[in-house]
């Protein structure tokens, strides 16, 4: 396997460990994108996923939008707000967001829904109001579903955020676009190695998540 | 809107969606021609299911862009390039939904089946597979339309059907082309998502009301 010693090796060269260019600064770049987007696609799903699940109105339109919006390509999303707004963080997190909604949206709908109509009845039989049958019956029930969504968003998010190097800033993809650019094949597979590698952990840290509080609630 | 410039393009436009077709339909095939064995394996397996499982979530989580750079190294700037992730895109959402639509099969049915002298082949053939075909094929929806979505991630390293819209437009701050890409890929993947809705209808009359 050519690629891994290419990489390999391309990793135990010093300058790759420091400057603006080395792999420790473009990691963190990578990471605020990627948490800045999951932050903010997070604060827009959840609230109007619980509220369309809680009311249960909008409901078949917002799920059929979704999945419109799973068609979105989204390198044409960014080039898109590259070309109206110019080069600059904007059209990253904008494109990400977009990415990232439809999953988070469609699953904490989905996990409001699922909820039995008993469970529902019995809260409101024991004198909860709308707001609180939201809080503190269907949102925690949801809460598994709401984690998928999550995850699934941050993967797509973690894995794609390489884009925001195709129209000038850094990041992890720095090295894939920069790699084909200088056909600099090393740095090429190095950078995608590091993607990989991100992404995994990523779903490793949910896994780890969801069991620990698998874990605490089964203590109870 | 450059309309002018759109009338002058269709060919082109046409000559990308076929490009585009052909790198996002394939792997929906060779995804689904190994995820209905190995589904069928793993319903009956669970220990097998576990590890297919596992396998399938890690390469589900693998960045499209970094497939496609290792996958160079083996096949070159040719369409495999962009086919074999894809495939195995597919393969992970598909082998799920197949496991998921056989264990929903009613024990009472594969017992009725089993009853009147249907063999393990005829039963997975002609009550069980149908029968989970509604899931089967609402997994075929989700890896279409990302697959259609995904192909343009390709432009970015030099070819991705109606991806090049994307690459031309941003190099000539040229918003036309972009608009017709994005247009064009959403319009692409809700014909291929209606497609299969009907294939769905089609195939499973009883579940018409």
């Amino acid at each position: 396997m050519r690629i891994f010693s290419v990489a390999w090796h391309w990793f135990g060269q010093p300058e790759q460990w420091t400057g603006s260019d080395g792999i420790p600064n473009r990691l963190l770049e990578h990471l605020y994108y990627t948490s800045l987007s999951l932050l903010i696609a997070a604060a827009v799903a959840i609230p109007l996923g619980l509220l369309i699940g809680h009311t249960n109105r909008g409901g078949f339109l917002v799920v059929n939008l979704s999945n419109a919006a799973r068609a979105l390509p989204t390198a044409g999303v960014l080039v898109l707000v590259v070309t109206l707004s110019g080069i600059g963080l904007l059209p990253v997190i904008v494109a990400l967001v977009v990415l990232a909604i439809p999953s988070i949206l469609v699953n904490t709908y989905a996990g409001v829904r699922q909820v039995p109509r008993e469970t529902v009845d019995a809260a409101r039989g024991m004198g909860m109001r709308g707001g609180q049958v939201l809080w503190q019956v269907e949102t925690p029930l949801a809460m598994p579903l709401i984690m998928t969504g999550l995850r699934t968003a941050a993967i797509q998010i973690v894995s794609t955020a390489t884009v925001a190097a195709y129209v000038g800033l850094g990041g992890l993809g720095r090295y894939i676009f920069d790699g084909l650019a200088r056909r600099d094949y090393p740095a090429l597979v190095g950078g995608a190695v590091i993607v990989v590698g991100l992404a995994l952990g990523t779903e490793g840290a949910f896994v780890a998540v969801r069991s620990l509080i698998a874990k605490r609630t089964q203590g109870e | 809107m450059n309309w002018p410039w759109v009338l002058d393009h269709l060919g082109y436009f046409g000559d990308l969606l076929l490009e585009h077709l052909s790198m996002a339909v394939p792997p929906v095939l060779y995804g689904l021609l190994i995820a209905l064995p190995l589904g069928v394996a793993c319903a009956r397996w669970p220990r097998l299911y576990g590890v297919v499982l596992a396998a399938t979530s890690a390469l589900y989580a693998l960045p499209s862009l970094a497939l496609f750079i290792f996958m160079l190294d083996f096949t070159g700037l040719t369409i495999t390039t962009v086919i074999a992730p894809l495939t195995v895109y597919t393969l992970s959402v598909l082998v799920r939904n197949v496991v998921d639509g056989l264990r929903g099969v009613p024990e009472s049915v594969r017992q009725s089946a089993v009853a009147m002298g249907f063999g393990a082949v005829r039963r997975l053939l002609q009550i069980e597979l149908p029968i989970a075909l509604p899931v089967v094929i609402a997994g075929l929806r989700v890896a279409t339309v990302s697959n259609i979505s995904l192909v343009s991630v390709g432009a970015l390293i030099g070819f991705g059907g109606l991806g090049k819209l994307f690459t031309d437009g941003l190099q000539r701050a040229f918003l036309t082309p972009i608009l017709v890409g994005i247009v064009l890929t959403v319009v692409l993947a809700l014909v291929a998502d209606t497609l299969l809705v009907l294939t769905q209808r089609l195939l499973t009359p009883w579940s018409r009301r």
